[in-house]
């Protein structure tokens, strides 16, 4: 409840007119300090306001006397980024891709680079971290078509596989079964295919005919025993790993009529210290050989 | 600071009508000398000298190693302590000693008042020397009061530009010192007086030499009163037990001027001298009995206790005592010893007993390794041509031991697991071999496979332990093995899901 202001009498100072409980409350000052320190705050935000943009004006807005942008000044820091790369690029790029692996810092900065840039570009088929989908191999196991090691690898990566595009492209077809053995025979050669890879062991008499039928139209391409071929991208069929998928319909398939993944050549749309990157990041994945 | 000016006999002026905003009403301590400010000399000397010295105490760590007893090391993200030595991630260590010397500090003043900040504050030290400086080469307070009264003259001119040189000369050793803390002391005294410091260097020195002078010189007694959060809530841990500076109204009402020659009888002992006002850094009275501007400093008790030596009365009409005492003696009773065992002094006794405990027990038994493990998202885990299923983590060890270590890397989990590490670019490394720099982290790669037919469950806890080959110091970790479920859906499948058993 207001009182008047009045001078109390304990003190001999004014009170400022209110009052809580009974209790009235002094008129203390501030100290002058104080209220200069307020003043240059007020003086130093009109400063500011001047010099720095801030002020909206329709559709544009007032630019500051310093003519400062924080768009401008993360243009000059991308540029300050890219400038700081310069260097370890050029390196990069100069390097055999095994050499790169010999210096720490070059191969940490590219095996960071390179899932950077994997992410970007081989991800949507690859998955993220090489994990690998139906058609499309996984990149983090201990089983490559046409090679594991680093130098394959880059191969790989500037050529593709089967790309049409690139001269340089590895190519091999698998024939279509279909038209050349009889329904029958591609049954009995799925279950043979299938026991090399610890798969119950069919009839006898089933993985007789298998083994004769393999041996005059598999052998030449996958091995002896299934075991694979790289030379010609020839997949082993004595592992567990099964690019398009590992039932009896899905083998019975791939034999009658097989499909062909294709990988682009990459060299061209990427430059070549980012190839690099990525041979480095996928051999880096744990299949590296 | 209260608004009834103060005259120079220490009189109170009333003030009718307050200005909003109040001039600084200046205040000018007048020297004194006694036991009290013995104390606070020695005490001075002491605490300034541990200050500028320390950061040139020399404790050798070894080449290539900061041979600085006490240094913050911010480029290299690493404290020293004499033979302790704190990584950023221990950060905890110095949060822990804030707490303590906060409980430490809450224990002193529910005991013996504001002692902190009359004797030990950098505040209240600073400004004495400063004070002291003022005072040898203006004079004393009476002189310094007539002299700034006075007009503007040659020798005063001279004096004010000698004490505030000699204050900034003060100022920059300590804001020179302070940077001593966190680089090489000698190395950074001669760059910053060869002008080659970094720009990081000039602006601390600078802010800590414009903030001494500013604080120690012009603001003062202001610090405590307005902007130190810690005269506002010390009350909190104060009660009638503990012991302040007091006036001893009882003994000392009623005052009056006093005559040489005259009786004491019937009046009080205090003779209006005013010493103890004009002897207050803050510039108040304490008479008019506990203040939030007093700094328990005891120079009013120095003073004081002259004056009744001259007189011939007994001393401590202003002394050190517990409230409780105080009413005791205004009631006439007997006062009793200080009650030390009190609620709270216990509490917080405990609380620094606890604490210390703690941080004890943790630095005795800390060790120098240290290891995180971030199992892999993508892809959760690799089928391999033998069917078996592999997952891959992200380990990486610390050895926070100057000199290079061999580790031991073991996983515990269901027997035929196969543990690898590798270097980040995948090169592999023997598990039992993994060397890390000293003072450093090692970055690896760890890849754990196991056959699908002994793997418990789609989930199986995994034990890692890291272990420092030299000095037996383990670091442990737990993680996950990942395995598809069993009997996964054989249609929808990568190549890194097996196939399942063929009928
Ligand atoms: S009243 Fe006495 S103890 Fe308190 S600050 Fe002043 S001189 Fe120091
Ligand atoms: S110094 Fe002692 S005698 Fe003099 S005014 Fe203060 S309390 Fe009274």
């Amino acid at each position: 409840m207001p009182t008047k202001i009045e001078k109390d009498t304990a003190t001999g100072r004014m009170t400022t007119g209110h009052e809580w409980d009974g209790i009235k409350e002094l008129n203390t000052p501030l100290p002058k300090w104080w209220l200069y320190v307020f003043y240059i705050s007020i003086a130093f935000s009109a400063v500011w306001v001047l010099l720095f943009p801030g002020i909206p004006l329709g559709t544009t807005y007032f630019k500051g006397l310093l003519g400062y942008s924080t768009r401008v000044e993360h243009v000059e820091n991308l540029a300050a980024v890219e400038a700081g790369r310069a260097d370890v690029l050029a390196k990069i790029r100069a390097t055999d891709v095994a050499d790169i692996l010999k210096d720490p810092a070059t191969a940490t900065y590219a095996v960071a680079g390179g899932r950077v840039a994997f992410a970007e570009n081989c991800a949507a088929c690859h998955g993220a971290g090489g994990a690998g989908q139906s058609g499309y191999p996984a990149l983090g196991d201990d089983s490559w078509l046409w090679g594991g090691d680093i130098h394959t690898i880059r191969q790989t990566l500037m050529h593709g596989i089967r790309s049409v595009t690139d001269p340089d492209t590895r190519m091999s077809e698998m024939p279509a079964f279909g038209q050349i053995l009889d329904r029958e025979q591609i049954t009995t050669l799925t279950s043979y295919v299938l026991s090399l890879s610890g798969a119950a062991t069919p009839a006898a008499a089933v993985m007789e005919q298998g083994q004769t039928l393999f041996a005059d139209n598999c052998a030449a391409c996958h091995g002896d025993n299934g075991q694979g071929n790289r030379e010609f991208g020839a997949p082993s069929l004595a592992d567990q790993l099964w690019l398009y998928g590992g039932t009896e319909a899905e083998v019975a398939g791939q034999i009658t009529q097989p499909r062909h993944g294709v990988m682009p050549n990459w060299g061209g749309r990427l430059d070549e210290a980012t190839i690099n990157m990525l041979a480095v990041y996928v051999h880096s994945l744990g299949g590296g050989e | 600071m209260s608004t009834s000016g103060i005259d120079l006999d220490g009189h109170h002026e009333e003030t009718a009508q307050p200005a909003l905003f109040a001039n600084r009403l200046k205040v000018y301590p007048k020297a004194v000398k006694g036991p009290v400010r013995r104390i606070k000399w020695a005490l001075l000397v002491v605490m300034l000298g541990i200050y500028y010295i320390l950061p040139w105490v020399r404790w050798d760590r070894g080449p290539g190693r900061p041979d600085q007893a006490l240094l913050l090391d911010m480029e290299g993200r690493r404290g020293y302590f004499f033979n302790l030595e704190i990584w950023p991630d221990e950060i905890y260590y110095l949060a822990g000693l804030l707490i303590l010397a906060a409980v430490l500090l809450f224990l002193v003043t529910s005991l013996y008042g504001r002692l902190w900040c009359g004797y030990a504050c950098p505040q209240t030290v600073w400004t004495d020397l400063f004070m002291w400086v003022e005072r040898l080469i203006e004079g004393d307070r009476a002189e310094r009061i007539r002299n700034d009264k006075a007009k503007l003259t040659v020798r005063k001119a001279g004096r004010k530009i000698a004490k505030h040189m000699v204050w900034l000369v003060i100022a920059a050793l300590t804001g020179g010192a302070w940077i001593m803390y966190f680089r090489d002391a000698p190395t950074v005294t001669v760059e910053l007086l060869t002008g080659s410091a970094s720009g990081m260097a000039y602006s601390m020195f600078a802010l800590f030499t414009v903030t001494t002078y500013v604080l120690a010189g012009w603001a003062r007694e202001q610090v405590c009163t307005y902007m130190c959060p810690w005269p506002r809530f010390q009350a909190a841990m104060l009660d009638d037990q503990t012991v302040t500076v007091t006036y001893q109204g009882w003994r000392g009402e009623t005052r009056g001027k006093y005559r040489k020659g005259e009786s004491f009888e019937g009046r009080g002992d205090c003779v209006d001298c005013a010493q103890c006002v004009q002897v207050c850094p803050t510039g108040i009275d304490i008479r008019d009995g506990i203040q939030l501007e007093c700094i328990n400093c005891g120079l009013c008790v120095d003073a004081c206790d002259n004056v009744m030596e001259k007189l011939h009365r007994p001393k401590s009409l202003i002394t050190w005592d517990t409230f409780a005492n105080q009413a005791a003696l205004g009631r006439g009773e007997t006062p009793k010893p200080m009650k030390l065992i009190r609620p709270r002094t216990m509490i917080y006794t405990g609380l620094i007993v606890v604490l210390g405990a703690v941080m004890l027990a943790q630095l005795l038994t800390r060790t120098r390794v240290d290891t995180t493990l971030i199992r892999d998202r993508a892809p959760l885990f690799v089928t391999l041509s033998d069917g078996s299923i592999r997952n891959g983590y992200t380990l990486k060890i610390t050895n926070r031991r100057v000199e290079p270590a061999s580790f031991a890397v073991m996983v515990d989990g269901p027997e035929g697991l196969k543990a690898t590490v590798h270097l980040a670019d995948g090169q592999e490394l023997p598990a039992d071999d993994v060397e890390v720099r000293g003072d450093g982290v090692g970055s690896l790669r760890m890849f754990v496979s196991m056959p699908r037919a002994i793997i418990p469950e789609e989930q199986t806890p995994l034990h890692v332990t890291v272990r420092n080959q030299t000095t037996g110091e383990e670091a442990h970790v737990d993680t996950m093995f990942v395995a598809p479920p069993s009997g996964a859906d054989r249609t929808q499948r990568s190549n890194s899901v097996a196939p399942v058993q063929m009928p």
